[in-house]
């Protein structure tokens, strides 16, 4: 009987591994992202000459209107596209959280509203929330114990 | 100026992404998380705020903003009502990402049908 090792088995998945061409999906991450963020920029100056946003608050906004445009491009099957050629250029940006929960709501309504819609929309983006919260609670707890105890300032 | 500025360092905050996600070959889903704890991480040490001044959407646009935007809030009520603010604040400053993502989640399900 032909026993293939966990070592062999890792040897064939690497011999069969496709390499990645890392630099040329930095440099796309590098330019899909900056121009998003650029995109982003052009909103916030909008929302802080149009209405009186300022430059601390006009994230919120900013915000809301990327994960607009994306629900747009998400419902088109234009983002996908987008998302295939750039990687990280369009999933660290705040419209691949955006993304991640349109699409899941999307992909599940034909099994209803409750069940679909409704139990699978943070699917994918429920461990961000999951780990941002968690770990702002502890970073937060910590520098408030920090600051009541006078260690810092 | 403040353009030249939020492409840069949000396109390298991008990389830094893809740069997780190919060398140690972790999902999306772990990129992103990780990319969120961190920006807690720098806000807890006060670093995330002078980057947001310098870089304006380069900062808030990446997912790391949302690390930074929970510990903002946490803190902000933390020093109002003490430590009970922790949990109470948490979401004062980020519910407009968590809150359009569910609105506009909800209207791309009534308004569109998957495609491929």
């Amino acid at each position: 009987m032909l026993q293939i090792k966990k070592d062999d088995y890792q040897n064939l998945v690497s011999a069969h591994d496709q390499k990645r061409p890392i630099l040329k999906n930095c440099l796309k991450a590098f330019f899909v992202g900056g121009f998003i963020c650029v995109i982003g920029q052009g909103i916030s100056f909008f929302y802080m000459y149009v209405f009186d946003f300022t430059e601390e608050t006009v994230g919120d906004p900013t915000v809301a209107t990327l994960i607009f445009i994306t629900m747009l491009l998400t419902g088109f099957g234009v983002y996908d596209k987008i998302a295939q050629f750039s990687g990280a250029g369009t999933a660290v940006p705040v419209t691949g959280f955006g993304n991640a929960v349109i699409s899941a709501a999307m992909e599940h309504r034909t099994e209803g509203f409750v069940q679909g819609v409704g139990a699978n929309m943070f699917k994918l983006a429920g461990s961000v929330i999951l780990f941002g919260v968690f770990s702002a609670f502890i970073v937060a707890l910590i520098k408030t114990a920090l600051m009541e105890f006078g260690v810092i300032g | 100026m403040v353009f030249l500025w939020a492409f840069i360092v949000g396109g390298i905050i991008c990389v830094i992404g893809q740069l997780i996600m190919d060398i140690f070959k972790k999902t999306p889903g772990f990129t992103l998380s990780l990319l969120v704890v961190l920006g807690a991480i720098l806000d807890g040490f006060g670093l995330y705020e002078p980057l947001v001044d310098f870089a304006g959407a380069g900062a808030t646009v990446p997912i790391t903003s949302f690390g930074n935007a929970l510990v903002h809030g946490a803190l902000l009520e933390a020093e109002k009502s003490g430590m009970i603010g922790v949990i109470t604040g948490m979401f004062e400053v980020t519910s407009s990402g968590i809150s359009a993502a569910i609105i506009f989640g909800m209207i791309g399900a009534l308004l569109f049908k998957p495609k491929g």
